[in-house]
């Protein structure tokens, strides 16, 4: 949209920001938001498989919905659906308790994004909603603050609607579908995250810490409760980062997104 | 306790959990323990969150058709093929194991 209304307006603060179609993109620019639009493509994919568990679980269509719009948190909404699965209404403390300690991470994940999305109360508001394993991903493996927002924006909007479609679809046509297993799309979700975690697996020290959270996590599976599992791994990052284990003579360079 | 509250209750504590994250002071990070922990707790979650969707079942360790779906996910990785056919492929990849086996 072209701006003629001559002379400053509030509204033109944080402009450069939210870039509008008149913003020219580079090729770096329209290749982060081509890798947002493909993760929110992914997360479609495996939208199907939550909403249909959900409903399996004896969730009904809205209470499935719900929890995609105002939880939006995959891995929060797939333990609460299995906890009901096996406990029925009886384990709802354990469901909430499940997800609540999968999302704390995102939580983690709202300190390391926060400076990326910048100031203001509603910007912020509505990145926090958004603030996810895939938004979260892509923009911290861009480069530049500006690919780091685009990569947010663009990764979050996407998943954000793809997500809450296919929730619906798979809740409607869940029964119809039978076992989602069937499909691969439990696979699916996996190999998505791989794909997100995948530039981060450049340096000694990334490299160290995914391998041994993920040994920790997979041990710990069987002896603690749904969720506690990652939480525990992601000691790994505090031990290793807060001594510099593994970590390079030279300073790495530091994430655009934080200021210094 | 209803399916509803369980829904609501469990939506809102996951949010303020997100909102919680941007309360923290960007000063925080300024520090370079902190900056590097908060990068190397981004890659621990997810690579822990792979490793319990490719393996847990509930709170069983399972060696089942995810694990070669995730392993032709890698590899195709490695070739540097689109995230989106990846992801299908590594879905494509279960669903042909267990139509088979």
């Amino acid at each position: 949209m072209a701006r003629t209304e001559p002379g400053p307006s509030d509204d033109d603060q944080g402009r450069e920001v939210a870039p509008t179609a008149a913003t020219t993109w580079s090729g770096e620019d329209r290749a982060v938001a081509r890798k947002g639009v493909a993760v929110g493509l992914a997360a479609a994919a495996y939208g199907i498989s939550y909403g249909a568990l959900a409903v399996a679980a004896g969730l009904d269509v809205w209470q499935t919905c719900v929890m995609s719009l105002l939880m939006f948190t995959g891995g929060s909404q797939f333990a609460l659906v299995g906890v009901i699965a096996t406990g029925g209404v009886a384990a709802g403390p354990a469901a909430i308790a499940s997800a609540a300690i999968l999302g704390i991470r995102n939580g983690i994940y709202g300190i390391r994004v926060a400076p990326i999305v910048g100031a203001g109360r509603w910007r912020r508001l509505a990145a926090a909603w958004v603030t996810i394993d895939e938004s979260t991903a892509v923009a911290t493996t861009q480069s530049t603050l500006r690919t780091q927002r685009i990569g947010f924006w663009v990764t979050a909007v996407s998943v954000f609607v793809g997500w809450n479609l296919t929730s619906l679809i798979g809740a409607l046509i869940g029964n119809a579908l039978g076992d989602v297993r069937t499909y691969g799309l439990d696979a699916a979700a996996a190999a998505a995250f791989l794909g997100l975690l995948w530039p981060r697996l450049r340096q000694l020290q990334t490299i160290a810490v995914a391998t041994a959270a993920a040994v920790i996590a997979t041990v710990t599976t069987p002896v603690l409760i749904p969720g506690l599992p990652v939480l525990v791994a992601g000691i790994v990052a505090v031990i290793v980062g807060g001594f510099n284990w593994f970590g390079s003579r030279n300073p790495q360079p530091e994430p655009p997104g934080i200021p210094t | 306790m209803t399916l509803w509250l369980i829904v609501i209750i469990a939506s809102l504590a996951c949010l303020s959990l997100k909102i919680a994250g941007y309360l923290v002071p960007a000063s925080f990070l300024e520090k370079p323990a902190p900056a590097r922990i908060a990068n190397l707790l981004t890659v621990a979650l997810l690579a822990a969150l792979i490793a319990v969707q490719t393996l847990g079942a509930g709170s069983r360790i399972v060696f089942d058709a995810r694990l070669p779906a995730v392993a032709v996910a890698a590899l195709l990785l490695a070739l540097r093929v689109p995230f989106i056919v990846v992801v299908i492929a590594a879905a494509a990849t279960a669903a042909l194991i267990r139509a088979v086996f």
